[in-house]
């Protein structure tokens, strides 16, 4: 009796490690990482500078920092959406599928490369912006800006997006045949995310802890619907010849 | 004996029964049966879109037939089986499909951990030192000329020690030296016993590298040694040339027996259809000599793969024209 796990850990390593080393050497990717982080990062600075003394207060009623969820929502997606039809167009996936390598193998070691830097990179930019907010805006500015609340929001929604992103990412890549296509229909699933935590952070939608435990169970049902949906929708022999 | 996952020690490596691939209304491939023993180099020649690739994906479980059934390393093609079987194969694509990114070794070593390999430092410094890539590990694939980049592909598609290696198109592309290099990698690999299933346009390279060989146009055309597709599809000839035209040749030729039927080839060039060359050619000499020919060259008529290949795709082209207008 074949008594494999189902799922190698060796295997979701090698093809993270393989995606992480091909990441460090892509220019484009490296940059594409950043600029969007550095965009949500540069504008609420410049919120926060030209914010005066009294609008501590006024801070204190919304949750502005929570647009910043913005970056786990888009950041991951077109790398994500990139992951397996940029295989299939440089040639690279169909020696990969002929090894033993399961579906639910790749798509974990890809999954993995594209939520570990996501991630890291959202908390980092939101620490640098904590860090600014702290050292160089008025303190009620700061007082008003940095809560408790607000900071433990975004610690736990930052992975539930980049996974959702993530996966919502690979079930088109699994089916489009363009990688600029791909991506950019994975910048726009990566959208709505963005515009609930960005209508939350601006008070739009009211923000509560049943509100956010409600979000968080959602998001959570999602990220495993959006994993099942991507196994499903990759089929070895539709990669291969495109058809059926 | 049969294991639990229908494994068997002394199956052939390859067995295919009346297998076949439709997409559609559209046939990749139709009823192909044959067997190849372990240990043998066998041939898959084709026109471009005769069904060869989509054969080596079906066989390397990457697509389904949907007609027919196969066993792959003693395997029973099945989708159960596609993991198992893809451990014990390795599919080198016509496109070698490294990560242009990363280096040689890097590449190897990440397929070394797809097919859990075992120790795999060893492994990947062997593969590299088979296809004579050692000095050119740490380089980036980027760098290379395309034929090194096919002995990457090799040296990738051997790591795992497979059972049965299947080689699609390996030198298509490849200028001559490459392509030279690449047979003799061939070679090695076929002296240390690894049953190699090669498919290729090149029919020197067939006739040169394989055991056997097979013609596939949608369906199976022939299958055989390239020797006895030679002899199968046409009859043995001698080739005669004088110095002058023969008097009259069916004087010559009629009374020799070893001699079935002949014809005058162009000025003073005759070809006799015999059954034995070797056994007639001297008794022709002495036709020859007795009737005061000036013989300048007395050969038996070799014919090549190439020309049984376009025999049998000539046939499907003529019968493709019949069809279509019956007139």
């Amino acid at each position: 009796m074949n008594m494999r796990p189902m799922v190698s850990g060796r295997r979701v390593r090698a093809i993270f490690r393989k995606e992480v080393r091909e990441y460090r050497r892509s220019g484009g990717i490296v940059y594409a990482m950043v600029v969007l982080p550095l965009i949500f990062l540069v504008q609420p600075v410049i919120v926060v500078f030209t914010l005066p003394a009294n609008a501590g207060s006024l801070l204190s009623n919304g949750h502005l920092l929570l647009h910043m969820l913005g970056i786990p929502a888009l950041v991951p997606a077109a790398l994500a959406a990139y992951s397996v039809v940029g295989e299939r167009q440089q040639g690279t996936l169909e020696p990969v599928l002929s090894t033993p390598v399961r579906r639910e193998e790749l798509l974990l070691g890809k999954a993995l490369a594209a939520f570990v830097p996501s991630v890291v990179l959202a908390y980092a930019i939101y620490a640098v912006f904590l860090g600014i907010v702290r050292l160089f805006a008025h303190p009620s500015v700061a007082t008003g800006l940095i809560r408790l609340t607000d900071i433990v929001a975004q610690v736990l929604f930052t992975p539930l997006l980049a996974a959702w992103s993530i996966w919502l990412g690979m079930a088109i890549s699994t089916r489009c045949s363009e990688i600029r296509v791909a991506q950019q229909l994975g910048l726009l699933a990566g959208l709505p995310a963005a515009v609930v935590a960005s209508l939350t952070a601006f008070n739009v939608i009211h923000a509560s802890l049943g509100f956010a435990v409600g979000a968080a169970a959602v998001l959570l049902v999602l990220v495993m619907l959006g994993w099942r949906v991507a196994s499903a929708l990759f089929d070895r022999e539709r990669l291969i010849t495109g058809t059926r | 004996m049969a294991s639990l996952n229908g494994a068997t020690s002394d199956a052939p490596a390859l067995s295919v029964l009346g297998l076949g691939k439709a997409f559609g209304d559209r046939v990749a491939f139709d009823n192909v049966s044959f067997e190849v023993g372990r240990g043998e180099v066998f041939g898959f020649l084709g026109p471009n879109g005769a069904g060869k690739t989509t054969l080596v994906r079906t066989l390397g479980t990457l697509i389904a037939p949907t007609s027919g059934r196969a066993s792959v390393a003693g395997l029973a093609l099945t989708p159960q089986n596609g993991v198992e079987i893809r451990r014990r194969i390795s599919i080198m694509p016509e496109s070698p499909g490294l990560y242009l990114k990363l280096s040689v070794a890097e590449n190897l070593e990440c397929f070394a951990d797809l097919y859990q390999v075992p120790d795999p430092g060893p492994r990947v410094r062997g593969a590299l030192q088979a296809v004579r890539l050692t000095e050119r590990a740490a380089d980036q694939c980027n760098a290379l000329s395309k034929g090194l980049r096919q002995r990457a592909a090799l040296a990738r598609a051997l790591l795992s020690d497979p059972e049965v290696l299947f080689l699609d198109e390996p030198t298509a592309g490849l200028d001559p030296v490459a392509t030279r290099d690449f047979h003799d990698l061939i070679g090695d690999l076929r002296a240390r016993g690894v049953t190699i299933f090669l498919t290729t346009h090149r029919l020197e390279e067939a006739e040169r590298l394989c055991d056997r060989v097979a013609i596939l146009n949608t369906t199976l055309r022939t299958i055989g040694r390239p020797g006895e597709l030679r002899e199968r599809l046409f009859a043995r000839q001698l080739v005669i040339r004088t110095a002058a035209p023969l008097a009259d040749p069916g004087a010559v030729f009629a009374d020799l027996a070893a001699i079935e039927a002949w014809q005058a080839d162009g000025q003073a060039r005759y070809l006799l259809a015999v059954s034995d060359p070797a056994a007639a050619a001297p008794a022709v000499i002495r036709a020859l000599v007795a009737a005061d020919a000036d013989v300048l060259f007395v050969g038996e008529s070799r014919h090549t793969l190439e020309d049984v290949y376009l025999e049998l795709i000539d046939e499907d082209e003529h019968a493709g024209a019949r069809e279509a207008d019956p007139r």
